[in-house]
């Protein structure tokens, strides 16, 4: 036999997950939704995704190097998924500087300080598109005209602007082409269809499971339904009131994209569904009654904050208990 | 399909390589060491001496408590020593050496093929008989069969279960059993039924052994009340609690709570093979089948393998290649131990010799926990295991057993799964070892 043999406790074996290859895949994921945002906005998102990107990147292979002096772990690819996250967050109006200062937020301020991957207690995109709605509100609500009919009628506001201002009438509102990606916004609030196309592939790799996308979009449906008995005559106001207010906005980026991230959510399905339920309440009540049009990041973070309470009441049913 | 309730995970099952392969008669060795310890519980006392000759089925070592069982001599010859030598592990054990010379057996054994298909003993004399000839679980977890089987006082064995599942990567060895003693298996599983007089039989077979499944429903038709039940292909399937929960939907509580609580008693086909070679054949376990196995091995073969033989020997027998940095496993890769001293004997618990290459066998560079949370979705006892492996890095051993650490079946099924490579198992065998510990100190106050 052989001079020199290994030995470890078992398993022996490793199945095919790996970071890098989840990282991956939540990119892979996104690129029908990027591509339609290309058709919608133009190549120049292009440049904002790539400034996006390598500014995470650069910044995290330096913070890395130079300050926590360990090698850099940029390698899994966590630090792309957050840079294209935050691209997709963003007005393809913005400047560029603005962008990068989206990254230093994300990367600087909500995820190394922390410990890096693994240990932020709040998404880093998410924080940072936080932080930049704040910092600049105009520039990350000046959404271009696009060419289609459906945003002409929303006439340069989002969606949601429009709903917020009652100029929607949700009689005559034309589902499928906000379904289809025809209505303006950030990269990743245009094209309901390709992030659900994201989805169904995310699902079939494992990479993540329903229990969190699913009870934020029944929440968000159930709260906008109610809403809308009060508030409208006919049901199918209601019932077109209520597909808007899911297909509109960041409802489908946050919910699959961003709400789903590993580190910042709960460690169990029930977990899950408490913190998806908690997400669709609190948008709801800011796209209802609140002065911001769109409370899907705010709901995000906030409920990034419950997570360590969930994770310490909710555990999996134990075998045999 | 039944399966078990929660958790699992699905490694490729690699039982193309010897699946095939009929049981050979492996030759036997000139010399064997036979360890004192092949069992859960008390390492047996040896019972002879240093120049004595013994047959093959003598009695060399008798329980050294209830929880222990008889060892008996696997080879004719001369005991040349008795004393510590290091086992597969690399640690000092007792063993007994025998030279052999030629193969004589003791004479009240039955070596025939003949089947032996009736049996007219009552319980107590089967699980003497059982417990006379050193029968342990042969799925790898060396219970005492006859243990197992004296179903205590007050509690009643509802359901007899058979695990044909075998849901380790690489191992044939129940697989072949079943397809080649398939009458020897049913017999057994009567004689067990007999023993603890269980109302139902239910063999539980992972679904890619159709055609074993097969094989057994043929034989059984005449004899009602054994029924074959295919199970999904899910890692750990064969495991004891994930099985009986698949047949029965009952789920066994947390240590110190056994199988016989639920009403469950489980036995390996293979263990029903030895059973029947106990009760019908007076034969005692003096070997086993054996699957070597892994992409380095050229003919991946099943044998039929006397105990004490040296590993290395199979290796040789089944012309594996040698390269660097291989890993050797005594069982399959999810729970099988790596082998540090290939010379190391082959005793009752070895289902099969796995043979690792280089590649497989390194493990890669561990990353940090994203709390990507696979690991609490794989867990089939439902517990947190980065939670645990966190608690004993950090020597938490109150809030580890708080958190059920002991419930841990260490099936592996979380660093399987986990996408960051951390040693999840390592660090909570290692905290479950201290637990348990803990715990007995505290019940002997």
């Amino acid at each position: 036999m052989s001079s020199q043999i290994f030995v470890s406790p078992s398993p022996h074996v490793h199945g095919p997950f790996s970071t890098k290859r989840i990282m991956a895949d939540v990119i892979f994921a996104l690129i029908p939704a990027f591509a339609v945002s290309c058709m919608v906005f133009g190549l120049g998102v292009i440049t904002l995704a790539l400034v996006s990107i390598t500014s995470c990147v650069l910044l995290q292979y330096l913070i890395e190097r130079f300050i926590m002096k360990k090698r850099s772990t940029v390698g899994d690819l966590s630090a792309v998924v957050t840079g294209l996250l935050l691209a997709m967050n963003l007005p393809s109006t913005i400047e560029w500087w603005i962008v990068v200062v989206g990254a230093i937020v994300a990367i600087g301020i909500a995820k190394m300080p922390f410990g890096g991957i693994g240990k932020n207690p709040f998404n880093p995109a998410i924080t940072a598109r936080v932080f930049l709605l704040i910092a600049y509100p105009q520039q990350m609500t000046y959404f271009p005209q696009s060419m289609s009919s459906c945003v002409d009628a929303f006439s340069g506001a989002t969606a949601l602007t429009a709903a917020k201002a009652s100029a929607v009438d949700f009689a005559t509102v034309d589902h499928l082409n906000m379904l289809l990606g025809a209505q303006t916004g950030s990269l990743g609030e245009t094209a309901a269809l390709a992030l659900l196309l994201g989805f169904a592939y995310l699902l079939f790799r494992k990479v993540i499971t329903w229990h969190i996308p699913v009870s934020i979009f029944v929440t968000m449906a159930l709260m906008a339904s109610c809403y809308g008995i009060f508030h409208f005559t006919t049901l199918s106001a209601v019932v077109s009131f209520a597909a808007f207010h899911l297909l509109a906005g960041g409802a489908i980026l946050g919910a699959v994209y961003m709400a789903t991230d590993y580190v910042t959510s709960p460690m169990t399905k029930r977990g899950g569904v408490i913190f998806g339920v908690g997400i669709g309440l609190i948008t709801m009540l800011i796209r209802l009654w609140g002065s911001f049009p769109e409370g899907m990041s705010f709901a995000i973070l906030i409920m990034n904050g419950v997570v360590p309470l969930i994770n310490k009441y909710v555990k999996p049913k134990r075998f045999g208990r | 399909m039944k399966t078990f309730p929660i958790g699992g995970v699905h490694p490729h099952d690699c039982k193309e390589f010897s699946k095939d392969a009929s049981v050979e008669v492996m030759e036997l060795a000139d010399e064997v060491n036979i360890p004192l310890s092949q069992h859960i519980g008390a390492p047996a006392v040896v019972k002879v001496a240093n120049g004595d000759k013994v047959l093959v089925g003598d009695v060399i070592a008798e329980p050294g408590g209830f929880m222990s069982a008889f060892i008996h001599a696997p080879v004719s010859g001369t005991v040349t020593a008795v004393g510590e030598k290091v086992n597969a592990q690399g640690i000092p054990q007792m063993m007994v050496t025998i030279r052999r010379e030629g193969d004589d057996w003791r004479e009240d054994i039955d070596r025939s093929s003949e089947l032996v298909p009736t049996c007219q003993l009552d319980s107590k004399q089967i699980i003497e008989k059982i417990r006379q000839c050193g029968i342990v679980g042969l799925g790898g977890a060396t219970f005492p069969t006859h243990v197992k089987l004296s179903i205590p006082a007050g509690k009643r064995a509802e359901f007899l279960i058979i695990n044909g599942v075998e849901c380790e990567p690489y191992l044939t060895s129940d697989y072949r059993t079943m397809m080649e003693y398939t009458n020897e298996v049913i017999v057994g599983i009567k004689i067990l039924r007999q023993a603890v007089s269980a109302e139902h039989v239910l063999i539980g077979v992972e679904n890619n052994k159709r055609d074993a499944m097969e094989l057994l429903s043929k034989c059984l038709t005449q004899c009602d009340g054994i029924q074959v039940v295919p199970l999904k292909m899910k890692y750990p399937q064969g495991g004891e609690k994930q099985l009986i929960a698949a047949l029965t939907g009952r789920q066994v509580p947390p240590p110190p709570a056994l199988p016989i609580d639920v009403g469950a008693v489980v036995c390996n086909v293979s263990t029903a093979k030895a059973v029947y070679d106990a009760v019908q054949k007076n034969k005692p376990l003096v070997e086993r089948v054996v699957t070597v196995s892994g992409r380095d091995v050229k003919q991946a073969k099943n044998m039929l393998v006397r105990f004490g033989t040296p590993v290395s020997k199979l290796l040789a027998k089944c012309s594996v290649e040698q390269c660097d940095k291989q890993k050797v496993l005594l069982g399959g890769p999810m729970m099988g131990r790596a082998m540090s001293n290939l010379d190391a004997p082959v005793t009752k618990g070895c289902s099969g010799v796995v043979v690792l290459t280089s590649k497989e066998a390194s493990r890669c560079e561990q990353k940090d926990c994203i709390k990507c949370a696979k690991c609490v979705e794989a867990c089939p006892m439902g517990l947190e295991p980065f939670m645990l492996y966190k608690l004993s890095k950090r020597s938490n051993w109150d809030l580890a057993e708080q958190e059920d650490i002991v419930s841990c079946i260490e099936c592996g099924s979380c660093s399987f799964t986990c996408p960051g490579y951390l040693p999840l198992l390592d660090y909570i065998r290692l905290g479950k070892g201290r637990v348990m510990a803990n715990i007995k100190a505290r019940n002997r106050k």
